[in-house]
């Protein structure tokens, strides 16, 4: 008997992912090697923009151990191979054809053109030097707004414009509010500004890889993707390959942060090119190839226009975005600045709300998913609009926020934007982030410095986010013209010994689903935590999935095992009261036994499996199983919360920003496992304070990404990061049995704004209400010697408009 | 041309290009594949093993520049089943998440410990920063770095007795 008594949910469990990952004995796409594997190295353009003129692999074809090259004709003579968009936001939206290897044109630099078939990785490589290529160079268009302007040249010609689509939401004409317009012609108080979102890099730690082996009747294909289920469907789809005979295993997978939630054309290329040879073959990328080549994030213009009454209640929001997609539309690139569309409101009760988006096509890699996808770049704006807002009311930021935000007694609440918010407590949070942060204390050091002039100075920043997660019910992905729907699948297989296996949609690459997973059904069947393994990341396991991004592993997958579990339990209890014959109804569950009401009589869940296994003794009618399936699509997304506040030091000498204190109170509901949630609030405060201070895609005139490596791109290290002060408050979410809210992305989402709340704060009094991110010393110096940097500087000047370059800024 | 190294306790000898790098090498010849690539600028440190007894970044080190010397991998660490206590203080600790950047993050700790077997946060920080990791903010791998400091420390039983036969184990 293995019953649990103490409840698995809300314990500490140490993870059973890390045996394996801390010994070596990993299995990470690029460790595969199969008999007779071919390696695959892709050329790539150098270029921006130009017409291909000829290709010329013959050198390439003799040189040593080379087996084939292949250009984008070769592997696609007709031309007719798109890679998928999932995401057609407005049935006019512009989409241009996005090739497996570029034949015509390339449209950005890194697009790949030809790949060589070789019989290790660097003969592979080696011959990529031999491919002669005669390009014609084309206009290059770089910057949201000049890619805009009347005269730009095209990226694709054939679309006859740079724009993707306009995405419009407003509150009026949805009947969810009243009209903006209005709004802001009878405002008491309107600050309108312009912010700017960077181009990011998600950089996953594990670049991309995919081997293919075509010798078995299913095609398998192994791929560091957060993704095996949709990439199955859609490789089928976009290759003609029926579904049945393809297989899809995401091994071990190093990170992932919305960066490998696409379909590549890279994976398109190896079962092309498996298939034609009859081999197996891998494609492993180096980073360099990775930072241009895999999807960007962020990038967008925010124009945001915002009303109040003098007593600092808010009456409305305008926001107009301009997001760069890059070269191309990612698997769902359109739709990220549109997730962000129901969160700029956020957690305050605007009576009036617009939304407008221009997507706009530039040649620069693609963008799509970095983790929150949307929502940080609400969060940013919304956040910084209220600090403003606060500073022209003349009121204490935190006052403007808890004037405006909705009370703990209003849930559920319907916002301007249509979405119920089922649960939430900014009260309890704020209080105490307010208490870990010593608030008042920091707020009267700060007011002493400024008197006294010191040198270094000190600013207090805010974010109270909310975000919409656990994406999502079907009907509202429906509703946006989504791709696919939200739900999950999870099945509980019984085995004879009392053991159990979970299967799980829900794709994990880091997360740790499989230690939370074994909790929950721990809990559920009351069966041991180590009786329980979890089985994931494999099609011919786990047959059905929509896999792991937006937060939704828990909140929906997780909850998909539950109700898998519920349905092993109702199973058992039939043929629980056969063997202990009583009725169904006279049985009590607990603990993993069933008992009959009043005496000592039980049975516990490991002997109903094994009675089932042998089958000699069931009911009439009842089959010899227990396994179960379910899969779950959620009426509601989860809406966590929390307030983040950030003390940062300035040097007003030097520019450099030193962050002092970084507490963060996170409302995610109840807690499966709180260790586990606790790092994915440090891993996302990491990436979100590293937008803030540190990161940026920067392209030059021509097109070329000049952080292409780690050593230009400054991911943060321990050094550049602060210890964090992390807490919670527990409001569970009503949405779901467990209560759970996501939590993979909260970090990530509040605490940008946060530091730049902070780091303007600490300069405000030197006239400065704005610096572009990243807020690198040379920016917040220069911000401080020359009063306010206007963000809105974006698309002029020299060398402005160019996409992440500014101005004053670019790779300084 | 023909090189003799040394790898978690068993003697390889092979042919190598020149241009071999020492990561490449263990990971295509030796099937050591539990050393990873991260970048190809030495900025990572994903692929951090230990070049007699030193930390070194196996893609910055030629194959041959290994000739006779001894690796030690994170796959070489665990002794008789039973782990390295800074492996073990990862686990405690949840200082990792993909795991990819883990093997480097380990064995550039391992030696961090060696040189400064107290280390205080900063130090710590200090000691990782050629190390990338892009889940865990660095907190808790802070917090398991410091951990094993005090599980190796001098005294520390029989534990730190064991210590004696790891590269680089410091504590002593």
């Amino acid at each position: 008997m293995t019953a649990t008594v103490e409840p698995e949910i809300g314990k500490a469990r140490l993870r059973k992912e890390d045996a394996r990952l801390i010994t070596g004995s990993t299995r990470w796409t690029d460790n595969l090697s199969l008999p007779g594997m071919l390696h695959l190295a892709v050329l790539r353009s150098p270029f921006a923009h130009a017409k291909i003129v000829s290709v010329d692999t013959s050198a390439a074809k003799t040189a040593p151990g080379v087996i084939a090259v292949y250009t984008g004709k070769d592997l696609d003579p007709e031309s007719t191979i798109g890679m998928p968009c999932a995401w057609p936001i407005t049935p006019d939206m512009k989409s241009p054809r996005r090739p497996v290897l570029a034949s015509d044109t390339v449209n950005f630099a890194g697009e790949g053109l030809a790949v060589v078939v070789a019989r290790t990785s660097a003969e592979a490589h080696d011959a990529l030097e031999s491919i002669d290529v005669e390009y014609e160079d084309l206009p290059v268009v770089l910057g949201i707004e000049n890619a805009l302007a009347e005269d730009s040249p095209l990226v694709h010609e054939e679309l006859g414009t740079n724009r993707n689509a306009l995405w419009v939401f407003d509150s009026a004409e949805a009947g969810t509010g009243s009209s903006v317009e209005d709004a802001i012609a009878n405002a008491e108080v309107t600050v309108k500004r312009r912010f700017r979102q960077q181009r990011l890099v998600p950089a996953f730690m594990e670049p991309r890889a995919c081997v293919v082996d075509p010798t078995s009747t299913q095609i398998t294909m192994w791929a560091a993707t957060q993704v095996p289920h949709i990439l199955k469907t859609m490789a089928s789809l976009t290759l003609g390959i029926p579904e049945h005979k393809l297989r899809v295993i995401a091994p071990d997978v190093g990170g992932g942060f919305g960066g490998k939630i696409g379909v590549l054309p890279e994976e398109m290329m190896c079962l092309l090119v498996a298939q034609k040879l009859g081999k197996p073959v891998k494609w492993n990328e180096s980073r360099s190839e990775t930072m241009v080549a895999a999807h960007h994030g962020r990038d967008q213009i925010q124009d945001i226009t915002i009303t109040a009454k003098r007593d600092g209640t808010v009456t409305g929001l305008k926001v107009e975005l301009l997001a760069d997609m890059g070269a191309y539309l990612g698997l769902v690139g359109p739709g990220v600045p549109i997730l962000g569309a129901f969160m700029f409101n956020s957690i305050y009760k605007f009576p009036a709300y617009h939304f407008a988006c221009t997507n706009v096509f530039t040649n620069t890699t693609l963008t799509d998913a970095y983790r929150g996808a949307g929502r940080p770049e609400a969060t940013f704006g919304i956040e910084r609009i209220m600090d403003e807002l606060a500073v022209e009311l003349g009121m204490e930021p935190l006052e403007l926020r808890e004037k405006n935000w909705i009370k703990h007694e209003e849930f559920p609440f319907t916002t301007v934007c249509g979405l119920t918010y089922d649960s939430g407590n900014y009260e309890a949070a704020t209080a105490k982030a307010k208490e870990l942060f010593d608030y008042d204390g920091l707020r009267r050091e700060q007011a002493e410095r400024r008197a006294s002039k010191d040198p270094v100075q000190l600013g207090i920043g805010i974010s109270t986010f909310t975000e919409m997660c656990g994406l999502a019910p079907s009907r509202v992905l429906g509703s946006l013209a989504y791709g696919a729907g939200g739900w999950e699948h999870a099945q509980i297989r019984m085995l004879a010994t009392g053991k159990v296996e979970v299967v799980t949609g829900a794709s994990a690459h880091g997360q740790g689903h499989e230690t939370a997973w074994s909790q929950i059904v721990a809990d559920q069947l009351g069966v041991a935590f180590e009786d329980v393994e979890v089985l994931h990341g494999d099609t011919q396991s786990s047959h059905k999935g929509l896999d792991t991004y937006g937060s939704r592993s828990l909140v929906v997958g997780g909850i998909a095992v539950v109700k898998a579990a519920e349905k092993v339990i109702a199973k058992a209890r039939v043929i629980a009261a056969h063997l202990l014959e009583c009725a169904e109804d006279d049985l009590e569950f607990k603990n993993g036994n069933f008992t009959v009401k009043g005496t000592e009589a039980a049975k516990n869940i490991a002997e109903i499996a094994f009675a089932a296994f042998m089958a000699h003794d069931l009911p009439d009618g009842v089959e010899p199983s227990l396994d179960s399936d379910a899969t779950y699509d959620p009426e509601n997304f989860s809406f966590p919360h929390g307030t983040h506040l950030c003390a940062t030091e300035v040097d007003t000498e030097t520019g450099r920003v030193t962050i002092r204190s970084y507490v963060c109170v996170d409302d995610i509901g109840s807690v499966v496992n709180p260790i586990i949630v606790e790092g994915q609030v440090h891993g996302g405060l990491a990436q979100g304070i590293a937008q803030a201070l540190y990161e940026e895609a920067v392209y030059d005139e021509s097109g070329t990404l000049q952080s292409g490596t780690f050593a230009d791109y400054l991911l943060p290290s321990a050094v550049d990061l602060p210890h964090f002060v992390t807490d919670r408050t527990e409001t569970p979410a009503t949405s779901n049995p467990l209560g759970v809210k996501g939590v993979g992305e909260a970090g990530t989402i509040a605490s940008t704004p946060a530091v730049v709340n902070s780091v303007i704060d600490a300069v405000r009094q030197f006239g400065v209400d704005d610096i572009e991110m990243p807020l690198s010393p040379m920016r917040v110096w220069h911000a401080i010697q020359h009063g306010t940097t206007d963000a809105g500087d974006v698309a002029t000047g020299a060398g402005g408009g160019l996409g992440s370059i500014d101005s004053a800024g670019g790779a300084q | 041309m023909r090189i003799t190294v040394n790898v978690d306790g068993t003697s390889y000898s092979d042919e190598v290009e020149p241009r071999t790098l020492l990561v490449h090498h263990l990971r295509e010849k030796l099937g050591k594949v539990g050393t990873v690539v991260g970048c190809d600028t030495s900025n990572c440190g994903a692929c951090t093993v230990h070049l007699d007894g030193q930390s070194v970044k196996s893609c910055s080190v030629l194959a041959v520049q290994a000739d006779g010397c001894e690796v030690t991998t994170v796959e070489g660490l665990a002794r008789d089943g039973e782990l390295h206590p800074v492996q073990k203080a990862f686990h405690d600790n949840h200082a990792l998440q993909c795991g990819f950047c883990t093997p480097g993050m380990i064995m550039q700790s391992i030696d961090l410990l060696a040189d400064n077997p107290d280390p205080d946060e900063k130090a710590v920080r200090e000691g990782l920063e050629g190390n990338l990791c892009r889940c865990t903010g660095y907190q808790n791998i802070v917090k398991a770095v410091r951990d094993a400091a005090h599980q190796m420390r001098p005294g520390a039983g029989p534990e730190a007795e064991r210590l004696g036969s790891h590269v680089g184990g410091g504590g002593e």
